[in-house]
């Protein structure tokens, strides 16, 4: 069972949807138990970094969450879930993550459109769970306007270049992130979902 | 670096797909869902749905068929036609569409872009604006299918939308659409150049050399086409090959 945080950002339908279409089921949590109880997470996200900060406390999950990842439950960030794993955002003024990657989230800058929004390349510069089976570049489905930039080089898996290069997946033990939407990238992003729900 | 995409477009009325489609391998060419997952195989990166059911009371019909698209369909996908409302929107959003288009509802209720843009995020509202030429340097905005001329400039509007929240423009010229003669690079270009937003080029695909164009010369992000892959006079496959042999970045 895979509990996906529902945290009031975003549409979690399309990635019900990929789990249930790659034969693992899901369910919908938003309370510290649901949490508690959860075998493997995955923190979905849309929209603000802040306003996301703001419901997750809210709702009381930080701590619950905090104590689930110590405890070497896998957790897959996806979109905003990924950068919320980071110490520090600057999107809206500077606003605090979990600070389970050291590092920071910063605006894509360059002469380029933002939100950086469609298909771009993915370059896995090592192996990890979740590139199982996948080739080492392909195409995923972006839309973000801030990227992540990690203190530590090491937990890099993959990046991507938009207006520079960027990381655009990540693994730290038990916590992977992925920037673009691997429920919208057809069958490698689908690869991806199935290598997480494995573990 | 970014792909330029390729997008089929399909027409639905009544919960069936529209418009002669010609394909021996598939069992029911009606079916939104069928055809989604050919055009998903094709390595279309996106798709359309315009909904063009007349009656507003069968619009759960296309409730319905959102929600089947997104059991199976694992590209992001938008819904367009007649929507009016935010809880239209609301309604199919949750359903697993990745976004929405609003075309005559944002003209004669621009706020509906900003009230969808701060509900569910830029990046799910696309504001489709159909033009015309009507002078050697204006370009009209037309309504409600193309019968109604309004006192908008393309160029204006576009910006506006933009500044409004849309997360990207879906341009369409009346005077290429259904020609197969090219898209019209030049309001495209204006478009593409003066906004920040994506800007998808759809109307007079008919060629390989066209998108070629339309991404080289007027900078458009996308290509929207309908009845090229449709009469299967080019399959999405061939016309990135062409493109990628171009030197223009495509998804394979």
């Amino acid at each position: 069972m895979i509990s996906i945080v529902n945290y009031g950002v975003g549409n979690l339908k399309s990635l019900q949807n990929a789990i249930q279409f790659l034969g693992f089921e899901s369910e919908l949590i938003s309370s510290p138990t649901g949490v508690l109880r959860a075998e493997k997470l995955i923190l979905p996200g849309v929209g603000a970094f802040s306003f996301a900060m703001e419901n997750i406390h809210k709702l009381n999950l930080k701590d619950a969450l905090l104590e689930k990842v110590g405890s070497g439950v896998p957790i897959l960030g996806i979109c905003l879930g990924m950068q919320l794993f980071f110490s520090r955002s600057v999107e809206r003024g500077e606003h605090k993550g979990f600070d389970l990657i050291p590092g920071q989230v910063l605006k894509i800058n360059g002469e380029l459109k933002v939100p950086h929004m469609g298909w771009n390349e993915i370059t896995f510069n090592r192996t990890s769970i979740l590139n199982k089976n996948l080739p080492p570049s392909h195409y995923g489905y972006f839309v973000h306007s801030f990227y992540c930039q990690p203190e530590d080089s090491n937990t890099v898996i993959a990046t991507t270049e938009y207006g520079g290069t960027f990381a655009c997946a990540v693994e730290s033990e038990n916590i992977f992130g992925v920037q673009f939407h691997p429920e919208k990238s057809q069958e490698l992003g689908l690869q991806i979902l199935k290598n997480f729900s494995e573990i | 670096m970014l792909a330029k995409r390729i997008i089929p477009c399909l027409d639905v009325k009544d919960g069936r797909v529209v418009k002669g489609i010609q394909f021996q391998n598939l069992r029911d060419a009606g079916d939104p869902v069928e055809l989604a997952r050919y055009y998903v195989e094709e390595r279309a990166d996106e798709l359309v749905f315009l909904d063009i059911t007349a009656s507003k009371e069968k619009r759960p019909i296309v409730y319905d068929v959102v929600e089947r698209i997104a059991q199976e369909v694992f590209i992001p996908f938008t819904i367009g036609g007649g929507l009016t409302s935010l809880d239209e929107i609301r309604q199919i959003l949750s359903r697993g569409a990745d976004k929405i288009s609003i075309n005559s509802a944002a003209v004669e209720n621009p706020d509906l872009i900003s009230r969808a843009a701060d509900s569910f995020g830029s990046q799910c509202v696309v504001v489709a604006i159909d033009v015309k030429k009507v002078s050697r340097d204006r370009w009209q905005v037309f309504t409600h299918g193309g019968s109604r001329q309004t006192d908008l400039d393309g160029l204006e509007w576009a910006e506006r939308v933009s500044l409004l929240g849309a997360g990207e423009i879906l341009l369409t010229s009346m005077d290429s659409d259904g020609r197969t003669n090219g898209f019209d690079l030049e309001i495209t270009q204006q478009i593409a150049s003066s906004v920040s937003i994506p800007v998808i080029a759809s109307g007079g695909g008919g060629e390989p050399a066209h998108f070629e164009d339309v991404f080289k010369k007027a900078k458009a992000d996308a290509a929207l086409a309908a009845s090229i892959f449709h009469f299967k006079k080019y399959r999405v496959k061939e016309i990135k090959e062409f493109l990628l042999n171009r030197n223009i970045n495509v998804r394979i």
